[in-house]
């Protein structure tokens, strides 16, 4: 944009139904301002189309295309990842089983822990992100598109390349968190560990490139009005995992890059012979994983935060406390990796510091809770498939919060820690606060996303089979961990009386599995034969239910103007809405960061193969990368090629200026 | 094409991996016989007679399981105590392009089951058979005869000599016998 | 529903009952370590269970409400919502109260535990190994200072100072009714200190993920009356005694001839090897192939000819041994008390 154009709209005085842009420049194209809504259709829709035919749709730059593909491959990797855990949970169901041998389960569980944190939950929770963050800000499409989608381009390979190597027998077998000197180069022959080390930096630059285009979506492109005050919990709890990620996620990089030197360049990083330090893996991986924890909890909450106010029949309580709680865990969740650390010996009093800042988090956590209960004390809610979700998400992350509480602390934490207990504590954190809340989500959400609903009978069933599966498979395992199992076993002996149990645990790992198949015949049922579902069939406030189901490719036939923190329930009859956009090119209003005035009209970018040819690229070169460092350099030369294409100019005016 | 391309590659990948990474702790009852052959004469000296051929050198010298194991022995069995991580003292170096009983796994394994003249042990019946191929195919590596993709890598100790996985391909160099 | 609850209550309830009287369950502390936080568990659990039952509680409620009548969302009763914000601050004040409370008292437990070996005479340095466990008992005259494997005598009563480290990966050394783990970690030396009150027989196992065989590298804890532990001592520090029979003397030839002699020691015999375990005594230990199978004549045959079928993964190879090779051996082995 010109700068005149930018002055003329800043003099502007704020009116009710913003208008900006009145000083055109002259080769401007025609604006929404006074368009009847059948030809506003007509041009946005040609502007903001995914191109027709195999290219068009592998170069779509819509944040609602991409979601859609983030949401199935996950969900997919999440089946891998539960076929995983169903064979573990066959071999365990008796003391000596021989279906399966070491060096299978080692990569079986490895293979597990790996899908589930950073090819399941991390995506989901960012995809749903991608999808649901444009349009509760009232935007026309994510900022950044095509980084969005060389994420996901990035996030499908790294993922299918982690499985191909999986079925090549060539899959890490040295736990999730890959301790060295295990998975360094002296016990882990081959390229299993290196494998594990590439597929993480790879995924998380998919991670990353999602944050940051969440961060600068939320900041830039909130629809006028919508000031910080305003903004839907959701996208609040979306912006501090955005920013959680882009802190986190780089420790984690820099220790799977620190571990391939190690094996295939032969640096002595954590090497304790040449002045290296094995526990420094354990520091930097913590420091990590940790707060992962946290990227995966926080957006859920952001999802129960959406889900009581629709059923409650209010906004939710303590909207202010929410969001400051939220602020306060993702700061505190970096301050208390060393919990995971206790067994290995540190100073005491050092300890004792991370008992003190692990329990601290139990504050703002509890605040939510006691927040959440709040909004639901205002008479029956309306009980549905999502509320039933979030209710199991109390009963089942509660408890896992307070086992947490217990895991916090030192001394008990030595009795514990690496058990079956731990294993029960961060599945009840983990799946009751994060997977529960997402399930709830995706019966919220589904009307919107397929303009169809599941069905309720269907979900009810899930849900009992999911709540009953879950509590059977996991509850025990609280038990055996204290009678001493430790976690990571491929079998145990029968003379310590863990038989019983683990067979019960199994069957309860057996129904939570069939709970997954019921709710996929329930996905596949709504998508095919669902009741059509309308614009809002919860009648819940915020901008994702003010545009049609699915949503038009642009969004918003016009930008609405944000009055509420829940607008759909402050105006009734129709939503204020601002004009002055461009209808013939992709067009987006930036508004200030606090306020959200409408303060210049931006571009947004459109379709290009190249970010899908610039993730080829680099995944080509992370690839080859586990067999030569030399890698950087050639697998540089592509990827130069591919973003030299991606940001050749376009001659638009911006970039004639 | 497309996709009879790739699919002609992942079966190629599937092939290489699966030699490569494969960990079979019981080799004998897979591959081979396991049985050790009579010898004529217990001492050959200067002898050019390698072992007889056996499945095993094959696959074990591209598996890096088996790699690392024959590396984990060579220090277990103080093979260190006279050729000294590979460099040579007493015993000959291992790691540079000289062979005095050529460069053939079998002629390492014979060496080391029958021994050679001038103070290198016999360790026939002291060493399983399965675990002298492993040593013979890490003596090999050591000089860049192992493919770099399977060859053991550095290990937590000092570091005596780049490690295995680094060292220049022997083939290119020309300079194997 | 309800029915089904109380079965599963009372399903539990038998479980937990079982696990109790386990030889390696931190719910059945032998020892002043594991009494201790044995208690800070049941009190933590007790906390955590009544605080878990007033959410829950809090969270029915609202379901046996009348439903909400007003079809406004929007219209608030001001009131209650202030009321909501008095009972929200008092809970959240109580959240800090009984976290500050946890944490000090997690804190003074931690204090107990770390004086229990203050004044420990007896050092026993445990060197973990992929998969099992070199135990080394430190004496100020080097003539007794002795190695074994596996099985550590200690005198009950008297708090014992284990120093612990690897020679490879990381493992961690978890006695559950003793002590909380502690881990063994390359290039660290850690000090766990552990009494048990009463002479007994207690099971650990490696609880940090070491490789294949991390499910099988148990231990056990020897606890004997001082008397006893000392006559122990002297007994072990002799050398292995000579073959008895003409079966156990062919074996101990073959030990010598075949690999065995490798990787194994036999005190007073040229049998010197480091890299495995000690077994100048092997039959006086309760179990082999640290702990996985229980010391008899069979099970060391079985361990013997195929040790990569009862640990796959392990480092004691397959050697070729005909049945009578293979019964010499075991003679001789089964001996070695």
């Amino acid at each position: 944009m010109s700068s005149a154009d930018l002055t003329s709209e800043r003099d502007l005085p704020q009116r009710e139904t913003a208008t900006e842009g009145d000083v055109a420049p002259e080769h401007d194209g025609p604006r929404d301002t006074g368009m009847d809504d059948a030809s506003l259709h007509r041009w946005l829709a040609r502007a903001w189309r995914t191109p027709p035919g195999i290219i068009g749709a592998l170069s779509s730059v819509d944040h609602k295309v991409i979601a859609r593909r983030y949401l199935i491959t996950a969900f997919i990797f999440l089946c891998l990842g539960g076929l995983n855990a169903v064979a573990m949970r066959i071999q365990l169901s008796g003391p000596q089983r021989g279906l399966i041998g070491p060096d299978l389960y080692n990569q079986l569980f490895t293979m597990h822990g790996v899908t589930m944190m950073f090819l399941f939950a991390v995506p989901i929770v960012q995809a749903t992100g991608i999808y649901l963050v444009p349009l509760m800000v009232g935007t026309r499409n994510i900022a950044f598109p095509r980084l969005n989608a060389f994420g996901y381009w990035v996030y499908l390979s790294g993922g299918v390349f982690a499985w191909v190597s999986f079925l090549l027998n060539m899959a890490p077998d040295v736990g999730w968190f890959a301790y060295v000197p295990l998975s360094g180069p002296e016990f882990s022959p081959g390229k299993r560990a290196d494998v594990w080390a590439q597929m993480i930096t790879y995924t998380e630059v998919s991670s990353l490139a999602v944050a940051v285009a969440t961060i600068v979506t939320v900041f830039k492109q909130r629809a006028p009005g919508m000031s910080l005050d305003k903004i839907p919990l959701y996208v609040w709890a979306l912006l501090v995992t955005s920013f959680v990620v882009v802190f986190a996620m780089p420790a984690v990089m820099i220790t799977s890059t620190f571990l391939i030197l190690d094996r295939l360049v032969g640096t002595h990083i954590f090497n304790p012979a040449e002045g290296g330090d094995a526990l420094l893996f354990q520091h930097l991986f913590w420091f990590f994983g940790h707060p992962e924890v946290y990227i995966i909890f926080l957006p859920a909450t952001g999802m129960v935060s959406s889900i009581i106010p629709a059923f409650a029949r209010r906004p939710a309580f303590g909207h202010l406390g929410l969001v400051l709680s939220l602020i306060a865990v993702g700061f505190l969740s970096f301050g208390l990796w060393v919990h995971h650390m206790f067994a290995t010996g540190l100073p005491k009093l050092g300890a004792s510091f991370f008992t003190a800042s692990s329990m601290l988090i139990a504050i703002p956590n509890g605040l939510q809770i006691f927040c959440w209960l709040a909004t639901l004390w205002d008479g029956r809610p309306v009980i549905r498939t999502p509320l039933l979700f979030v209710f199991g998400f109390f009963f089942i992350f509660v408890i896992g919060g307070l086992t947490g509480v217990m895991l916090a602390s030192v001394p008990l934490d030595l009795q514990v820690h690496d058990t079956y207990f731990v294993v029960a504590h961060f599945h009840y954190v983990l799946i009751g606060g994060s997977v529960f809340p997402l399930l709830g989500a995706a019966y919220f959400w589904f009307p919107k996303i397929t303009g169809r609903m599941m069905s309720e009978r269907l979900g009810r069933w899930h849900f009992w089979l999911a709540f009953i599966g879950f509590n059977v498979a996991f509850f025990p395992m609280h038990l055996v961990g204290l009678w001493g199992m430790p976690r990571r076993v491929y079998t145990y002996p029968a003379e310590l009386g863990w038989g019983n149990i683990n067979l019960l645990i199994s069957a309860g790992a057996v129904l939570f599995f069939l709970s997954f198949v019921l709710f996929t015949f329930n996905l596949l049922h709504g998508v095919l034969k669902g009741v059509p579902a309308g614009d809002n069939p919860w009648d819940a406030g915020t901008l994702e239910w003010a545009t049609s189901s699915p949503p038009p490719s642009y969004n918003f036939t016009r930008i609405p103007i944000v009055t509420n923190v829940e607008p759909l329930w402050a105006e009734r009859d129709a939503l204020p809405v601002a004009t002055g956009l461009r209808v013939d090119v992709r067009e987006l209003l930036i508004s200030t960061v606090a306020e959200a005035h409408p303060d210049i009209r931006e571009k947004s970018a459109t379709p290009s193969i190249w970010p899908l040819l610039a993730a080829i690229a680099v995944g080509g070169t992370f690839l080859y990368s586990i067999f030569t460092p030399w890698a950087v350099v050639w697998g540089a030369v592509p990827i130069a090629v591919t973003l030299v294409g991606w940001f050749w100019p376009k001659g638009d005016p911006e970039d004639e200026e | 094409m497309r996709p009879g391309t790739a699919m002609l590659l992942f079966a190629l990948l599937t092939l290489a991996a699966c030699q490569r990474e494969e960990r079979d702790t019981r080799p004998q009852n897979s591959l081979g016989s396991g049985e050790q052959p009579t010898p004529v004469t217990t001492l050959e000296p200067g002898g050019q007679r390698a072992s007889a051929s056996d499945n095993k050198a094959a696959s074990f010298e591209a598996n890096a399981f088996h790699l690392s194991e024959g590396k984990r022995l060579f220090s277990w069995f103080n093979c260190s105590g006279c050729h000294a991580n590979g460099g040579g003292g007493m015993g000959p170096a291992l790691m540079d392009q000289k062979w005095l009983y050529g460069s053939s796994i079998e002629s390492i394994h014979a060496t080391i089951r029958d021994g050679r003249p001038k103070g290198m042990p016999s360790f026939r019946d002291k060493i399983p058979d399965d675990q002298i191929w492993e040593l013979a195919a890490f003596v090999r590596s050591l000089s860049g005869n192992a493919p770099s993709s399977a060859a053991p890598q550095r290990n937590d100790d000092m570091m005596p000599h780049p490690s295995e996985n680094r060292l220049p391909d022997a083939a290119t160099l020309g300079k194997s016998p | 529903m309800k029915r089904l609850a109380s079965t599963g209550f009372g399903t539990a309830c038998v479980l937990f009952l079982q696990g109790c009287s386990g030889w390696q369950s931190a719910l059945d502390p032998k020892g002043p370590a594991a009494s201790e936080l044995a208690w800070l568990i049941w009190f933590f659990t007790a906390l955590c269970a009544v605080i878990w039952v007033l959410v829950m509680i809090a969270l029915a409620a609202p379901l046996l409400m009348r439903p909400r009548t007003r079809s406004e969302p929007l219209a608030l009763d001001a009131g209650a919502d202030h009321r909501k914000l008095r009972v929200i601050v008092i809970a959240v004040g109580l959240t800090a109260a009984i976290v500050v409370g946890l944490t000090l008292l997690s804190f003074f437990a931690n204090r107990t535990l770390a004086a229990i070996g203050s004044d420990a005479a007896l050092t026993i340095r445990v060197t973990g190994h992929q998969w099992w466990w070199e135990v080394r008992y430190e004496d100020a005259t080097p003539s007794r200072i002795l190695t074994t494997a596996n099985e550590i005598h200690i005198p009950a009563g008297e708090p014992v100072r284990l120093l612990l480290t690897s020679t490879d990966v990381i493992h961690s050394f978890w006695i559950p009714s003793l002590a909380g783990k502690l881990d063994l970690i390359p290039g660290h030396i850690n000090v766990l200190d552990i009494r048990a009150d009463k002479p007994g027989v207690y099971r650990g196992q490696c609880a940090e993920f070491c490789g294949a065989q991390h499910a099988n590298m148990g231990t056990f804890i020897i606890a004997e009356p001082r008397a006893k532990f000392d006559a122990w001592w002297n007994d072990q520090l002799q050398p292995a005694g000579p073959p008895t029979n003409g079966e156990a003397k062919n074996g101990a030839d073959l030990f010598l001839k075949r690999p065995c002699v490798m990787c194994h020691r036999i005190g007073g015999t040229p049998a010197g090897g480091t890299v495995a375990p000690d077994l100048t005594h092997v039959a006086s230990r309760q179990t082999i192939a640290a702990g996985t199978l229980m010391m008899s004549r069979g099970n060391l045959a079985a361990w013997i000819a195929d040790p990569q079928g009862v640990k796959p993964g392990s480092h004691m190879p397959v050697v070729e041994l005909n049945g009578d090779e293979l019964n010499a051996i075991v003679a001789y082995l089964e001996g070695l008390k």
